[in-house]
């Protein structure tokens, strides 16, 4: 191919929606989704706060195969209400992914991809967002007894609340540099903590903390990838083929304490020093 | 000076009768091993810590040390009794206002944190731990998926400072966009936006609600009827699986049975 043609073949991942991102991932032609939009499962919560819903929830769940392996994908689409998670979409996931490990416990070896587009909670459905979040958690640490969980935060909404833990318990995590991932959203800790502490509005200072490349350099994610699907796809396949981790970064307590334990807290925070005190021992 | 409630740090030594604190954690943990019933169990709480190394967590919010250290004092329990038969029940005593909203918390991967806790919690139930939460302050957004949530069972104290949701009045009326009179309006008549314990309840989440006489400052009787339920729990989850599918009965849950039983019908 020359250089030309390879130019303009190449896709980029982020200005694809949920959909197209499963498809884009699974294995030509095994893309299949469960609850399609013509089902209209909707939120049964937001038409009644003037919200319009969305037939799908603002999630997709696709079944299909990874290398010619089953695999299950659980997309959110960052353009409805900002990827926020509340009952039904996030029934899905956590749906989706408990069946995936009921699947493994019966000898299919069903693997998980989660392409993370969120805010988190979606706050119109508060606790049940909330509630539904936590039934994910406990089916990725379920799953990942068995299949390695991957989860791809690619932008541009980035990865928030609860779903940053979500995150932060998958087996292999895998950014671009218009990722995001962080626990509180920028504008929510300005209004706790003060525009010193934090300026929602200063774009570069929020991406130089909590970007893609950043949180690579800082080994709190395993792969970073160009904006462009065939690298993202063969970047979840050395994980897939890689299996489950013998220890996952959420089992590292002690090593996180000891890290924490050296740092001098006192002085505000910078990049450099994050990179500084995680380098090293990547395991 | 610290707002913050000392209710968990009370209820803490109430059920932990003066047993010995587990060393080698940050001093926003509480944590000691003590029996409930005839049953070895852990009890584990959050406590406001003025002194604490980071600024944005001495109120009793779980930030940095407090979710890793959560992880390392369940991973302990997990590990001491890997080849006992019976495995220790674990407490989480919830009274968390929020997970620490600062720079040095997001920067330094307070998710991460958050998540080594919850996978702790999760696996010590998958492990054969019963894990119970009890609910005697607020449970609150993040602090409460890494403190609490992963529970086998939720047991709630039936008092107007009990509370769960996923984000203060005011940040959550920003966010939505939406007047503080105008997010109260709609909380009132949304039972999941609510913020009162009865609303809570009517999610089915809740395994039980129990009355107290005093929930800032436990009675003897008010820790009699809280240990009986606590130990009922334990038993309940004796008797069933080690998942989270007790939650999901309520009517107003009934969304999520749907979507779990159309993706059945549909694998």
């Amino acid at each position: 191919m020359t250089d030309t043609a390879r130019l303009l073949s190449k896709q980029s991942f982020v200005e694809l929606g949920a959909r197209q991102r499963a498809k884009a991932l699974l294995d030509d032609g095994t893309f299949r989704e469960l609850i399609d939009p013509f089902e209209r499962l909707m939120s049964p919560w937001l038409a009644r706060q003037g919200v319009v819903p969305q037939a799908d929830d603002g999630v997709v769940i696709a079944k299909g195969l990874i290398e010619g392996q089953p695999a299950v994908i659980a997309a959110i689409e960052g353009a409805f209400q900002g990827g926020s998670l509340g009952e039904v979409g996030g029934a899905k996931i956590a749906g989706a992914l408990e069946l995936a490990a009921e699947d493994n416990r019966k000898g299919i070896p069903t693997r998980a991809v989660l392409l993370l587009e969120t805010g988190g909670v979606r706050l119109q459905e508060a606790n049940l967002g909330l509630a539904a979040i936590a039934e994910i958690h406990a089916a990725i640490v379920d799953l990942r007894q068995y299949q390695p969980v991957i989860g791809v935060v690619a932008g541009s909404v980035g990865c928030f609340g609860g779903m940053s833990i979500a995150a932060g318990l998958c087996s292999y995590l895998l950014v671009t540099r218009e990722a995001r991932l962080g626990l509180n959203g920028p504008q929510v800790i300005e209004q706790e903590a003060g525009i010193d502490e934090y300026d929602s509005r200063d774009r570069p200072f929020i991406w130089s903390l909590t970007g893609g490349e950043q949180r690579f350099a800082s080994h709190l994610v395993d792969g970073y990838a160009a904006d462009e699907v065939t690298q993202i796809r063969e970047k979840i396949h050395e994980f897939l083929r890689q299996g489950v981790p013998p220890v996952h970064r959420s089992q590292q307590a002690e090593r996180f304490l000891q890290r924490l334990g050296a740092l001098d807290a006192a002085p505000q925070i910078d990049p450099a020093t994050v990179r500084r005190l995680y380098q090293g021992d990547r395991s | 000076m610290s707002t913050h409630s000392p209710r968990g740090l009370h209820w803490f030594q109430a059920l932990s009768d003066g047993a010995a604190q587990v060393g080698g954690l940050p001093p926003s943990l509480k944590v000691a091993d003590a029996q409930l019933g005839e049953w070895p169990a852990r009890y584990l709480t959050v406590v406001a810590d003025p002194a604490n190394r980071f600024a944005r967590a001495r109120d009793g919010e779980v930030g940095l040390l407090e979710g890793w250290g959560l992880a390392h004092a369940v991973d302990q329990a997990i590990a001491a009794d890997r080849d006992q038969p019976h495995k220790r029940v674990l407490i989480a005593i919830v009274d968390v206002p929020s997970q620490a909203y600062g720079r040095r918390e997001e920067a330094l991967g307070i998710h991460q944190a958050l998540a080594g806790a919850a996978d702790s919690y999760a696996r010590a139930r998958l492990a054969g731990h019963p894990v119970i939460a009890l609910l005697v302050g607020k449970a609150m957004s993040g602090a409460f998926l890494a403190h609490g949530y992963q529970a086998n069972r939720l047991i709630a104290l039936r008092d107007d400072g009990v509370m769960v949701h996923a984000m203060g009045k005011a940040s959550a009326a920003r966010v939505t966009l939406r007047s503080l009179e105008e997010l109260e309006a709609l909380a009132a008549s949304v039972p999941p936006m609510a913020y009162d314990i009865d609303s809570y309840a009517s999610l089915g989440l809740l395994w039980q609600t129990l009355p107290v006489s005093n929930a800032e400052q436990p009675s003897p009787s008010d820790l009699g009827r809280v240990q009986e339920s606590l130990i009922e729990a334990v038993k309940d989850v004796q008797a069933s699986g080690r998942d989270l599918s007790s939650r999901l009965g309520a009517d107003n849950r009934s969304a999520s049975r749907q979507v779990r039983d159309l993706l059945r019908a549909q694998w």
